[in-house]
């Protein structure tokens, strides 16, 4: 080949050669790589026979067959015309193995933790100790509905657990018979009961469910973490972060565990075995979940703050008690004009008195 | 001994529902329930199957395992029974169950319509109370298996579909038949009833 004397030129070749050793070096890399893959070309065709004549469509039927398809039955009864469904096994692996272990964990774990918290923090009393004055805060239907359902919940709660760790709790300690016949009457009281409860819960959410709408403070509530992180108590209205946490997890568990329960107690409805599997599990969590928040309650109103009970109870609390758990709602029932009343009195002019005001 | 087992031969089986009736006759089935019943798969189609099915009698079975009174038992011939004194009628073993063997009690019975104890195929074995008792045939029906009999369905079956009895004789007449037929084996349900290795 003639060199040039011109170095344009020359670099104008080396470019061109320089392109082409590229061109012939990914066109290698090419076929080293798709020369072998063409095996596959001929290979997947004779796979793709082979599957062909693999399938037996009586294989297949059977399949299908597992698999929870339909049929034709004479019998007349709920998904009599399915031979095989898998998803019982799957519930009952649910349903025995992670729902009654962690459930189990998770209400055992809450009540460790508020023991632990009692030891730590003790009682809450009244800041400045109880004034002798006090205001109304629950009337007399929010307590009877309060009462009405707490009372039911319990039961429905008992009787509901102890189908589920009955089998391994109570029955070792009671002989089978007498647990079988304590297990009938707590069915016979959860089935009869839940369906009160249920009107209890439903009259419950309506009518509470204004004061428990979220304000811009419930977040600060929260950060404090409700006045246990910082010394000064935040600032609540007539219902704290915390209380509107539980009404909402009551309302919507609440509801999810009155709809799965009426499911399960009426099998005549038609619904299908599947529909019955899922329902139990949600309203088995759904209960523990419930359960685990009111255990929180519980210890709050009883052992933790001093003054609490007295609002369920006899509708009144302390006006120290509110300016310094309901600050917010106790200025708005100064600004409406109520007048706190000293305690001893007893308050008969009910009637009389200025309606309570909303939530702030 | 024995392990009992059910098997049903989906080439034999004619949808006649002879099963059906035979077990509603000899244990006096209550209004409502049929322990049996025979499903027939791509029904009115060529090459449609009918299977006669009730309750499998599975070695682990689910139904005792979700029963929240551990009232279900197996007996020693491998025959799963539960014992309707300790039944709190909760249907957890018909939503547990892979063949759906126990049943609802009859609507008329009780309050909450079909809640009461549950009902089942026994294999013509009866219950918890004394064999041939009064008190046992009218809680679970016969037990033929007391008797020396093998359970009714079966016995009856015109076209010998239906097989009951001793797992070990039953795969025997199935193996003769495949071989005689030169098909290919389908021991129904009995992977899911009795484990992968059956
Ligand atoms: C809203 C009304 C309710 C109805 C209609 C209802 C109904 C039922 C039904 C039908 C069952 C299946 C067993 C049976 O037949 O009794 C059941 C189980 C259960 N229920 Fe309820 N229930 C209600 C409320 C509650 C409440 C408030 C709780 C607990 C706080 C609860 C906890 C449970 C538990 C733990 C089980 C057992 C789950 C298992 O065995 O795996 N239920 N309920
Ligand atoms: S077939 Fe159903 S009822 Fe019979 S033993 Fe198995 S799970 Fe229980
Ligand atoms: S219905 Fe009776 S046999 Fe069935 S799981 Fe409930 S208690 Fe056990």
């Amino acid at each position: 080949m003639k060199t040039s004397n011109n170095p344009a030129r020359d670099g104008d070749k080396g470019r061109r050669r320089g392109r082409i050793a590229l061109l012939a070096f990914l066109g290698t890399i090419f076929l080293v790589v798709a020369l072998p893959l063409t095996g596959y070309l001929v290979v997947g065709e004779t796979a793709a026979q082979a599957q062909q004549e693999a399938v037996n469509p009586l294989s297949e039927f059977w399949r299908g067959a597992r698999q929870a398809n339909e049929g034709y039955t004479a019998v007349t009864a709920p998904q009599a015309n399915i031979l095989i469904t898998d998803s019982g096994q799957n519930w009952r692996q649910v349903r025995n193995g992670p729902l009654a272990t962690y459930g189990a964990w998770l209400m055992i774990l809450a009540l460790v933790a508020l023991a632990a918290l009692f030891l730590l923090r003790g009682r809450v009393e009244i800041d400045n100790g109880p004034s002798g004055k006090t205001v109304e805060r629950w009337t007399l239907p929010d307590r009877i509905l309060h009462w009405y359902t707490a009372v039911l919940f319990i039961l429905l709660a008992i009787t509901g657990l102890s189908l589920l760790y009955g089998r391994a709790v109570l029955m070792p300690v009671m002989g089978p018979e007498a647990f079988a016949s304590y297990a009938q009457a707590a069915i016979y009281v959860h089935n009869y009961l839940g369906l009160f409860f249920a009107i209890g819960l439903v009259l419950m959410v309506l009518k509470w469910l204004r004061v428990n709408i979220p304000k811009g403070h419930d977040l600060s509530w929260f950060l404090s973490g409700g006045g246990m992180l910082k010394g000064k108590h935040p600032h609540a209205g007539f219902v704290n972060a915390g209380e509107k946490l539980l009404f909402w997890t009551l309302a919507v568990a609440g509801l999810a565990i009155l709809v799965t329960g009426v499911i399960l107690l009426f099998p005549q409805l038609g619904q299908s075995r599947d529909v019955m599997q899922i329902s139990q599990v949600v309203h088995a969590v759904a209960s523990i979940l419930v359960i685990t928040f009111i255990f929180g309650h519980i210890y709050l109103a009883t052992v933790a703050m001093k003054g609490s009970m007295a609002g369920m109870v006899g509708g009144r609390v302390d006006v120290n008690w509110a300016r310094q758990h309901h600050d917010l709602w106790l200025k708005e029932l100064e600004q409406h004009g109520v007048k706190p009343e000293t305690a001893s009195t007893k308050p008969e002019k009910e009637s009389q008195q200025e309606p309570r005001p909303a939530a702030s | 001994m024995a392990k009992m087992k059910f098997l049903c031969d989906a080439e034999r089986c004619i949808e006649c529902n002879g099963c059906v009736t035979a077990c509603k006759n000899v244990n006096e089935v209550p209004w409502g329930i049929n322990r049996r019943r025979v499903v027939t798969l791509n029904d009115g189609v060529p090459g449609e199957k009918s299977i006669s099915v009730a309750c499998m009698h599975c070695t682990d079975a689910p139904c005792a395992a979700v029963c929240p009174v551990d009232c279900f038992y197996t007996t020693a011939d491998g025959v799963v029974l539960h014992d309707k004194d300790l039944c709190i009628g909760c249907g957890y073993c018909f939503y547990a169950c892979p063949f759906g063997a126990p049943q609802y009690p009859s609507p008329q019975e009780r309050a909450f319509a079909v809640r009461g104890k549950m009902d089942k195929c026994t294999f013509c074995a009866g219950g918890p109370e004394e064999p041939g008792s009064q008190a046992e045939f009218e809680k679970y029906g016969a037990n033929r298996l007391a008797e020396g009999k093998l359970p009714a369905c079966a016995e009856m079956c015109a076209t010998k579909a239906l097989l009951a009895g001793d797992g070990d004789v039953l795969s025997d007449i199935y193996r003769k038949r495949i071989l005689r037929r030169a098909g290919r084996p389908e021991t129904w349900g009995w992977e899911k009833a009795y484990g992968a290795d059956v």
